[in-house]
């Protein structure tokens, strides 16, 4: 019984953040403007953290949340670089 | 010591937390550890910190149960936000808020909790007049906003780093 | 899915419903995403999943661990303190970032810097 609960619910939660990063893929694509793209690459980020997350609890394995640490980090630099690149105003739209 | 170790306590702190990670007392983790713990505090202290430590415990827990409680409610109130069809008769704006305090650990505390609260996000401050500049999603009352940042926050923030 | 056959009922609702709410909040801030008009109200809404979205699912983890007792639930609390430490700062630099292009591309829905000397752009400048 348990084991059922737990497993629709955390298929149920791979749907929707797989739903999500579809979202910020949408707005990444659509923009209109860069600023909006990195939001958009950075909510992208974070749900596919989740995601990784959410596969740790499933197999129980100690790999995935190490992982999602690591792409954590990743979004936070790539994001940080972003946005100091949007303010030095040297970006081409 | 305060050469080599200018932050001991934060050394003490990384070298257990690496070991706790690791779950191991290897030699060779220990010495990976205490690496860690002498070069991060090193570096830590080329960005040249503020001096200054936060005060009285119990105000900095009151402090995080009013955050926590806060960071729920506009979660709920934002979801709610997004989920209305139509999004009509709501205005988001820029708000203008007078700020007394002016240490920087507490500045900086301030732009974690605002930013952290969805539906609101800190977007300039100025140094020399105090003025802080916040962007609200759902802007009703901008007096409303001003009491709720210097009353709720700011005043538990001032007793706890001025 | 082998640990789960030792897994209380309890546990198990307790983990299903935090983990169900954490990927909901994070669905609706990237919906909010897409919905809202204007970007400066669109940086609202993944805070959503930074903050309750990211809570709610560590949690249900640090409780379906915790139960099992395979491992100790340290890994949650890093990201925790992680993610609380790193998303304010993201979007403030995004924030300013996006109000330094306003301002320099002459947008009109965006407020003035309040003395003109020290703007946003002496600031960076300086650093850099």
């Amino acid at each position: 019984m348990s084991a059922m609960i737990l497993h629709w619910a955390l298929t149920a939660a791979l749907v929707m953040l797989t739903l999500a990063m579809a979202c910020s893929t949408v707005r990444l694509i659509r923009g209109p403007r860069a600023q909006d793209r990195v939001v958009a690459l950075d909510a992208f980020y974070v749900s596919g953290m989740l995601l990784l997350l959410v596969f740790g609890i499933r197999s129980g394995s100690t790999l995935y949340f190490e992982a999602a640490l690591v792409i954590g980090l990743l979004g936070f630099v790539g994001t940080v670089a972003l946005a100091k690149f949007l303010l030095r105003g040297e970006v081409i739209e | 010591m305060t050469r080599w170790l200018p932050y001991p306590r934060i050394s003490a702190l990384l070298l257990v937390t690496w070991l706790l990670f690791n779950q191991s007392l290897a030699p060779a983790q220990i010495l990976l550890g205490v690496l860690l713990a002498v070069s991060l505090p090193w570096l830590l202290a080329r960005l040249q910190p503020v001096p200054g430590r936060p005060r009285r415990p119990l105000t900095i827990l009151r402090l995080a149960v009013r955050v926590l409680l806060d960071i729920i409610r506009s979660n709920i109130a934002v979801a709610l936000i997004i989920l209305r069809p139509g999004m009509r008769g709501r205005t988001a704006g820029f708000v203008r808020i007078p700020l007394t305090m002016r240490n920087p650990n507490a500045l900086a505390v301030l732009a974690c909790i605002i930013t952290a609260t969805p539906g609101t996000v800190w977007v300039d401050y100025e140094p020399d007049t105090g003025m802080l500049m916040i962007h609200v999603l759902d802007l009703i009352d901008e007096n409303e906003w001003i009491h709720t940042i210097t009353q709720r926050y700011e005043t538990l923030l001032l007793e706890i780093f001025e | 899915m082998s640990p789960d056959t030792e897994l209380p009922l309890w546990a198990a609702i307790v983990t299903a419903a935090l983990v169900l709410l954490g990927a909901s909040l994070a669905l609706i801030g990237t919906v909010g995403l897409l919905r809202l008009k204007t970007f400066y109200e669109r940086v609202h809404a993944p805070t959503l999943g930074t903050t309750l979205g990211i809570g709610c699912i560590l949690i249900g983890s640090m409780v379906y661990f915790t139960v099992l007792e395979t491992r100790p639930v340290l890994h949650e609390l890093l990201i925790a303190f992680y993610m609380t430490l790193t998303t304010p700062i993201t979007l403030v630099m995004l924030v300013r970032a996006a109000l330094y292009r306003d301002r320099y591309h002459g947008r009109n829905q965006v407020p003035d810097s309040d003395p003109p000397k020290s703007t946003l752009i002496d600031k960076d400048r300086g650093r850099d």
